[in-house]
């Protein structure tokens, strides 16, 4: 240890290299599960920086994971095999924003909301918008190629990246893409690098697209006494040559559960509940919204409410965000899955959790971005109780295995981390899980670049206890 | 019950499962801001604190992060899970402060700052006279006159040059028990006076006693109460604090009052939570329950403004400090702001990041020195890009913390620090 730390204090600051026990165990967690205490956390906050830390790394054969402000679900930054944590989230911020190509070019470090701040002011917008996008880094939104609620109609960070600098496992740097919106120029190294959740090289730079901003918004609440007319809803509204920007979904079990935390008017007998937010011009709003009223009362929808005033559009998507705080109260341990479906396969996928939920036994709650088929069954359990935790665990597998039968995916917009590398040749078969490897092994031949992610280990498991 | 079991139960292993680990807490934290490290983050802190408690790293590992922390509470604002990281923070304060072995001269200089010096009201105003002397005098310097540089790094005489100018001796003498004014009495409070409050900011106690008159009320001030008991929990003497609790429940029993009234937002949050020291079920925690029913911030019950009105223009501009305790604690926003938009001529400009702590946060400012004075340095950029005459906070440490801003901007010629109390006298507040 003292040779590869010796050559990093070459360049690095003392202040910004931590082994202290209480600085290792503060690095050794994200929001997901498990901790795994490296061997030191290392900031870095310029691109010199990374570089030297890699290369050291990759000489002496360190593991190295990044690591932005520790909000990912998934498990990506968590240092599974000791090493090196790699903390990106003290990068000074630059933001160099230019309005007339409708692009940004920001730091790894820029928290996601602060880019759609700048945009703002220049009548632009950044439309991924994971919830955590007021904590959470870009870096970290473009490891994991993260989503949110406007994915529907925008997609997800992948579809805003025009170029990307990374210092490959190697030390080296390189620039993909570039600052125009058409190139084609070789394979598209951009797209392989965002999602690669780290396991290809380190982001010091991304160049981003901006749209413009839509003028205006209007909510709509729709009620429904069963899931499956719902789920329908959702379909007729996305065939009918609406475009909403969100359609959130909520059912029974989180209404409640929101009520009982902080009442904020929601329908408690409804079976399940969808939020839809429309954008654009105020005009076009005034008859999409007819429209959705229309279509709603036609499917036999039992409510629609439309907010006459942005107020009360706000309670609305403030009692949406009360979703996470309500359910933590029926138990205290919240496993959150992002499982997603063909949207015409919704109402099948919820059929599925409730099976699920009563064959296991568990607590499941289900919300989420239903309007892409990106659903958030969350399992809520307590971490201290094994035996309830192993059933927890199956129930989670059975989940993917739903998602994967009905023509799904493992994970919509969380990752795949350490949490979901045992399923993975399930839904890539064989061959497409080992394509994938060699692609791996070639960019990082010392394999020293965030291991332990995406590529399940030998006899690996899905295991949610610490024991 | 094995070692590591009563850790757990004494340090609230239990308590800290409620944080879910997603780091929304750390933009709102002002030592992970400046520190630029997760382990002085509230995630950081709850997360060292469940390794102790789970025997992976040991307590002197978490004396640092812990002590660190201003508990200023912002995180539980923020928080989308309700951990309760005020309760976590104190066990693990009790925890440390059981632990640790102390110099003897440290431990001495405690035992009377703690046990003597904060509950004594002599003493306290003692202190207010003796500094008043000294001032007059210019003979020590306020340091020396509290000889505790020696016993501790403290650097009280920093703090010196911005304590306000004392009554005298005679002045202070003159307080009595009672006031009353206008009869009938629109109600009838009791007022808390609080201990540094009521030695430095001395003038100030008794304007708040002038406004709660001038508004119509009956003002009692019961002779037996003492410190709230704030300093002693932030600093892990969590016995000490119960005791004080009762005490205090004890005088303000004496006589029937309609509120409890403090000016100081720390000492008001303290004892806002004085219900959560006792057992649910005892009689403390029924009387606990009484007393904070009636407590109130000045600014809550002055707040209220139909039959008075402002006399005197005051025209400056001003921007406003809230204290965190009476944001994040007391829970008390709008009443400040609201008064002061009430005073004619008055400009309020609001700060980018009221929320920001101030870096005083009890005595952290004379304890962790440097670290409070980074603090201070990210909240002054922001009160000078308000370009301000006056700050205005509603707690003592605040007020001291911002006069030392300004002293250390070198911008006190220009600009200077008040208690809200003072400006709204200074309006002088007429009955209609």
């Amino acid at each position: 240890m003292s040779n590869w730390m010796e050559d990093l204090r070459e360049v690095i600051p003392g202040n910004q290299i931590m082994t202290e026990i209480a600085d290792r165990y503060s690095y050794s967690f994200d929001a997901s599960f498990g901790e795994y205490l490296p061997d030191a956390a290392v900031q870095a906050k310029t691109k010199q920086e990374v570089v030297h830390i890699v290369k050291i790394a990759n000489q002496f054969n360190i593991p190295i994971y990044p690591r932005g402000q520790g909000t990912c679900l998934s498990g990506g930054p968590l240092p599974v095999h000791g090493g090196i944590v790699l903390d990106l989230s003290q990068w000074p911020e630059q933001i160099e924003l230019n309005a007339d190509d409708l692009t940004v070019k920001v730091s790894p470090s820029v928290l996601t909301d602060r880019i759609n701040e700048e945009a703002e002011k220049h009548g632009l917008m950044y439309a991924p918008d994971p919830s955590s996008a007021h904590v959470a880094t870009i870096g970290g939104n473009l490891a994991e190629n993260s989503g949110g609620p406007r994915g529907l109609k925008y997609g997800v960070t992948k579809d805003f990246v025009l170029g990307l600098e990374l210092v490959t496992p190697e030390g080296e740097v390189i620039r993909t893409g570039g600052q125009t919106i058409k190139n084609v120029t070789g394979f598209d190294l951009t797209k392989l690098i965002v999602g690669s959740e780290g396991t290809l090289g380190v982001i010091t730079e991304a160049t981003l697209k901006l749209m413009p901003k839509p003028p205006s918004v209007q909510t709509v609440m729709v009620e429904f006494e069963n899931v499956r007319t719902a789920g329908e809803a959702i379909s007729r509204t996305l065939t009918s040559g609406i475009l909403p920007s969100k359609m959130e979904f909520m059912d029974k079990a989180c209404i409640q559960a929101v009520e009982k935390f902080q009442p904020s008017g929601l329908p408690v007998d409804a079976e399940a509940i969808v939020i839809i937010e429309l954008d654009g011009h105020p005009e076009t709003l005034k008859l999409e919204t007819v429209l959705i009223e229309n279509i709603m009362e036609e499917i036999g929808a039992s409510n629609v409410s439309i907010p006459a005033t942005s107020e009360e559009a706000a309670k609305i998507w403030h009692a949406r965000k009360q979703v996470s705080p309500a359910i933590a109260k029926i138990k205290p341990t919240k496993v959150s899955e992002d499982a997603t479906v063909p949207r015409s396969k919704i109402p099948d996928m919820m059929d599925r959790l409730n099976e699920i939920k009563e064959k296991y036994q568990v607590e499941v709650v289900v919300f989420g971005h239903a309007g892409d088929g990106n659903l958030h069954p969350n399992i809520l359990c307590d971490k201290r109780d094994q035996e309830e935790m192993i059933r927890v665990e199956k129930a989670v597998e059975e989940i993917f295995q739903a998602a994967i039968n009905l023509g799904g995916t493992l994970s919509g917009e969380h990752g795949i981390g350490t949490m979901k590398a045992p399923f993975m040749e399930q839904e890539l078969g064989a061959v497409g899980l080992e394509m994938m490897k060699r692609i791996k092994d070639s960019w990082d031949p010392n394999r020293i670049m965030n291991p332990g992610k995406i590529f399940p280990e030998k006899g690996q498991k899905l295991v949610l206890r610490n024991e | 019950m094995s070692k590591l079991q009563s850790l757990q139960e004494k340090i609230n292993y239990d308590k800290t499962f409620d944080c879910v680990q997603c780091g929304y807490c750390l933009p709102a934290c002002p030592t992970y801001e400046t520190m630029e490290r997760e382990t002085h983050s509230p995630r950081g802190r709850i997360n060292l604190v469940k390794m102790v408690a789970e025997g992976k790293a040991s307590i002197d590992d978490l004396e640092k992060p812990i002590e660190k922390c201003l508990g200023c509470m912002a995180c539980t604002t923020v928080c989308p899970t309700n951990v309760q990281y005020g309760q976590i923070l104190e066990g693990a304060k009790e925890v440390i402060e059981d632990h640790q072995v102390k110099s003897t001269s440290r431990k001495k200089m405690e035992d009377f700052l703690f046990g003597s010096f904060f509950p004594s009201g002599k003493w306290m105003d003692t202190l207010g006279s003796l500094t008043w002397f000294y001032q007059k005098s210019g003979l020590q310097t306020f340091a020396n006159l509290l000889r505790l540089t020696k016993a501790a790094p403290l650097h009280l005489d920093k703090f010196e040059k911005v304590i306000p100018k004392q009554p005298s001796p005679k002045e202070r003498a003159k307080r009595t028990k009672r006031y009353i004014r206008t009869r009938p009495a629109r109600a009838k409070v009791a007022f808390f006076t609080g201990c540094v409050m009521d030695s430095v900011f001395f003038q100030t106690n008794q304007n708040t006693i002038e406004l709660l008159l001038r508004w119509g009320f009956e003002v009692v001030l019961p002779e037996e109460q003492t410190c709230c008991g704030a300093l002693h929990a932030h600093s892990g003497k969590v016995h000490d604090s119960i005791h004080l609790a009762k005490r205090n429940i004890e005088a303000f029993e004496e006589e029937e009052v309609d509120y409890i009234i403090n000016n100081a937002g720390g000492c008001g949050a303290r004892m806002v939570e004085y219900d959560h020291l006792f057992e649910e079920g005892t009689s403390w925690h029924k009387r606990a329950e009484q007393f904070v029913s009636k407590m109130k911030d000045i600014s809550e019950v002055l707040v209220e403004v139909d039959h008075v009105y402002f006399n005197k223009l005051i025209d400056k501009t001003v921007t406003y400090q809230p204290s965190c305790h009476m944001t994040n604690v007391q829970k008390v926003l709008s009443p400040p702001l609201q008064l002061m938009k009430k005073v004619p001529g008055l400009t309020l400009k609001e700060l980018d990041r009221p929320d920001f702590c101030c870096g005083s946060a009890g005595i952290y400012n004379i304890i962790n020195y440097e670290d409070s004075m980074d603090i201070l340095d990210v909240k002054m950029r922001d009160v000078c890009n308000a370009e301000s005459e006056t700050v205005v906070t509603t707690n003592p440490g605040c007020l001291l913390q911002m006069k030392l801003g300004i002293e250390r901007e070198g911008v006190n010629h220009t600009m200077d620090a008040e208690h809200l109390v003072d400006l709204l006298l200074e309006a002088d507040p007429q009955q209609r």
